[in-house]
């Protein structure tokens, strides 16, 4: 006791950041940015990067889905058959009704959405099907719905009203609104996820979940809302994605399910349970974004590009477990022996 | 039978409750008076943890009353239990290791802002931090629950208990794993706590525990009542006789054993934030205690031995010869085992048989050409069953459905199995009942006579003074004393292990 220190002596900057979880995946997208930039100085313009946000605004609210999904040791498949299923229900109806506004149009992809992740919900929760088992089952299932409504059909441009196409192509204090969109979902969630009890709830039975039933969670109902919650943001998400490349397809978003996982992995969150930031979840989705934006401005072969971005991906998670370990390892030389 | 001031604050009527093919209670009448501290004894098994699951709304049982304040209640989920103000603190703390210890404490029952509902965060730390103070623990609340030690887990649980003012606390085996020192700071919490009005349900394996704190102790045996006494009124003799139905006598079957050659030697063992300049060897036919309080770093010290996480320098040299164990596979081609504490998680397949679990380690020295002998597999778990006399139907049963004490039998027996020269132990007694912990002492006093050498990680006194030969002690991360069994005593161990006070 006598030799110590009264006042813990602060720590230099750098050294409070390498304790700070994101912090990897922050590196990793200074470094990739400013040797993109060195290559094609295009990429670092204000221009491209609102290109690049407005690309990924989609895939970050879907990743935002997935994320409490598999916080609580689950994973939604199905979230991008849902993506299409209420593109082609939203875009199908706008063609009908060209008069109904855009935001009702928004309000009626998050219900649908909803409604096909409650029942994608009740089936894990209440019937207890393995998460994977019965969303690769409801991904199969909704994609076959999107076919029979549609009879094969796509919904293109000319069929879209001027006024729906806006979502996408307006701005709001010079950001695309899809933008916006998922701006004010990052902070709703950000909110919810940090300073609701049901929030942390979700990450209690992602974190032990025989100890969430003995303080008296509903663990049922929370697995049922996290589904309910990835089918709404499919569904905001959709009516987002058909908005943006103003087209509704049978096929849209197939196999997508895939980058989402990746966006999630990237930014922190944990296959098993329990771990998972907002915050880390967007600058996963940002990494995505980046990758696929910057490798055709720095001309790769398009036979490349997907290798390449396999190989940046896992480039990502690697840098990010070093960063996470090389973090421990300096909390743990602090102790005293 | 009952004086107009006895008012039993919580009372069980001829509660049972029935598993399938197991009758778990059977007809329990237990009851528990306000500001009273009441212990439950019994074997593993003995159904323990069934009766604390029914009066915290876990389980519901299939028969009997439960009585709060006089009135019949029914607890049909934790949360009801939870209203009528009891809370358990769990032999494995039910905790979620992910999330901080704020959260831990408060996630059943959060401070809310009254309009808005918005957690208040501020208010919960603050509350926390004095919690833990009141607890005289020194934890962060904004630490990550997976990153405290065990006994740090359980106060944690203990202020979340505090947190929800519980009138009854229930502690299942809440000093199993802690030290002396911290048991002795829980014994005076858990007074204050009575003399408040508390009452208190307190399960332990120790008699020291019983005798130092309960007013009164209540012995199950196979899921039956088997009486309740005033402490003072029953000797230690009485209450083992009537938990286990038998006498024993000889709790130390320590044999004499004269030390063979130098089988492990450790020479500045370093590993970065768990130990450092760790020295000690051992010789064949010793008995090696490890001594110290919990997070001391003994259990570190022997992972890098068994290669769990190697260490970051120094020399280790079995039987003479330097040797660079990287990976727990190594380990044991030199002839090293290792029985973890956490026999959970890291000591066996709970979901296969018994079988599976004691020849799996071996598994490539009954092959032939590939192909498995089943005949000789079977010899020799049928063996280990009978030499340990683990309780169970067949050597078939999955090892999920023994007590904790056959389990950990299980454990030793795959060690066994493995013909091992040098064997850790961490804690190889712990949560396992008397008739359980007299023959896995019976069985390394008789390995060590057969020449093997033994490490033993313990936190019980008794055990440590009954069976070592040499005692380490440990005391964060350094090695303070060394002691032969003649030397050692428990002011020694204690003060070696204390060396420096931490709490103020």
């Amino acid at each position: 006791m006598t030799d110590k220190p009264t006042q813990v002596k602060r720590e230099p900057v750098y050294l409070r950041l390498r304790g700070f979880r994101e912090f990897g995946i922050i590196i990793f997208i200074i470094i990739i940015s400013l040797l993109i930039g060195i290559r094609n100085p295009r990429f670092l313009t204000l221009g491209n990067f609102h290109d690049m946000l407005l690309d990924t605004a989609s895939l970050s609210v879907l990743a935002l889905g997935m994320m409490l999904v598999l916080v609580t040791g689950g994973i939604d498949l199905s979230m991008e058959s849902v993506l299409a299923l209420t593109g082609m229900v939203v875009a199908m109806t706008i063609k009908e009704n060209p008069h109904l506004s855009p935001l009702l149009m928004l309000v009626l992809g998050l219900a649908l959405g909803s409604l096909l992740g409650a029942i994608t919900g009740l089936i894990v929760a209440k019937g207890k099907v393995v998460p994977i088992i019965a969303t690769l089952s409801m991904m199969y299932v909704y994609r076959g719905i999107t076919f029979i409504i549609s009879g094969g059909k796509w919904v293109s441009a000319y069929e879209m009203p001027d006024s729906f196409k806006e979502m996408a192509t307006g701005r709001l204090l010079g950001f695309s609104n899809l933008i916006t969109i998922a701006l004010l979902v990052y902070l709703f969630f950000y909110y919810f996820v940090n300073h609701t009890r049901v929030g942390r709830e979700i990450y209690a039975v992602g974190s032990n979940r025989e100890a969430a039933r003995i303080i008296g969670i509903n663990s049922e109902f929370i697995t049922c809302l996290v589904y309910i919650i990835s089918g709404a943001l499919s569904g905001l998400a959709g009516v987002m994605w058909v908005a943006r490349y103003a087209s509704a397809q049978n096929d849209t978003a197939s196999g997508f399910v895939m980058t989402i996982v990746a966006a999630c992995v990237l930014g922190g969150v944990s296959i098993t349970g329990g771990v998972g930031t907002v915050f880390g979840v967007l600058l996963g989705s940002i990494t995505i974004g980046i990758i696929n934006n910057a490798l055709p401005m720095i001309r790769v072969s398009p036979f490349w590009k997907m290798a390449l971005q396999g190989l940046i991906i896992l480039v990502a998670a690697i840098v990010n477990i070093a960063i996470t370990r090389n973090a421990e390892k300096s909390q743990l030389r602090r102790r005293e022996l | 039978m009952v004086d107009a001031e006895d008012r039993y604050i919580l009372e069980l009527r001829g509660v049972s409750k029935f598993f399938p093919g197991l009758k778990a209670l059977d007809r329990v009448d237990f009851n528990l008076r306000g500001g009273e501290i009441h212990a439950i004894v019994g074997e593993n098994g003995a159904g323990k943890s069934t009766l604390i699951k029914i009066i915290t709304g876990v389980h519901q049982p299939d028969e009997g009353d439960i009585l709060y304040e006089g009135n019949k209640v029914v607890f049909h989920n934790p949360t009801v239990a939870n209203r009528y103000q009891i809370a358990a603190v769990y032999q494995q703390p039910a905790s979620f290791p992910h999330l901080t210890v704020t959260e831990n404490i408060f996630l059943g029952h959060p401070v809310t802002h009254p309009t808005t509902k918005r957690l208040m965060w501020k208010e919960m730390r603050q509350e926390a931090k004095r919690l833990l103070h009141s607890l005289g623990a020194d934890i962060d609340p904004s630490a990550t629950m997976g990153s405290l030690s065990v006994a740090q887990q359980q106060m944690v649980e203990i202020a979340k208990a505090l947190s929800v003012n519980a009138r009854i606390l229930i502690m299942d085996e809440p000093t199993a794993s802690l030290t002396r020192r911290e048991t002795e700071d829980l014994y005076n919490i858990t007074k204050k706590l009575r003399d408040s009005g508390v009452s208190a349900i307190f399960i332990s394996h120790r008699f020291e525990d019983i005798y130092e704190i309960a007013e009164r102790v209540t012995v199950l045996r196979d899921g039956k009542t088997m009486g309740t006494w005033k402490v003072n009124e029953i000797t230690e003799h009485d209450l083992i006789k009537a938990m286990v139905g038998r006498e024993i006598n000889q709790l130390f079957p320590k044999k004499t054993v004269s030390f063979g050659r130098e089988l492990l030697k450790v020479e500045g063992l370093y590993r970065i934030g768990y130990f450092s300049d760790i020295s000690f060897s051992l010789r064949a036919g010793e008995i090696l205690g490890f001594s110290g309080l919990v997070g001391s770093g003994r259990s570190e010290v022997a992972q890098s031995i068994f290669g769990i996480a190697p260490a970051d320098a120094g020399k280790i040299l079995v039987e003479g010869k330097e040797v660079s164990i990287k990976s727990p596979m190594e380990a044991i081609s030199y002839g090293i085992g290792y029985l973890p504490e956490d026999r959970l998680e890291q000591g066996l397949f709970l979901p296969l048989s018994i079988n599976d679990n004691i020849t799996v380690s071996i598994i490539d020295q009954l092959t032939n050409r590939g192909w498995l002998n089943p005949s000789r597999e079977y010899e020799i778990s049928n063996k280990m069953l009978e030499l340990l006399k683990i309780k169970a139907p067949g050597i078939f049963h999955p090892v999920s459905s023994l007590s904790g004490g056959n389990q950990q039998k299980v454990v030793v027996a795959k060690l066994l199995a493995a013909r091992l020269k040098i064997l850790i132990m961490d804690e190889p007694t712990k949560g396992v009942d008397v008739g359980a912990k007299a023959a896995i002492h019976q069985i390394m006093s008789d390995l060590a006579a057969e020449g093997l050498g033994i490490i033993m990680i313990s936190s019980e006194m008794p055990e440590v003074l009954g069976m070592s030969d040499n005692v380490v002690v440990m005391h964060e991360g350094r090695i303070t004393a060394t002691f032969s069994r003649a030397e050692a005593t428990q002011e020694k161990l204690m003060e070696a292990a204390v060396k420096v006070t931490r709490f103020a």
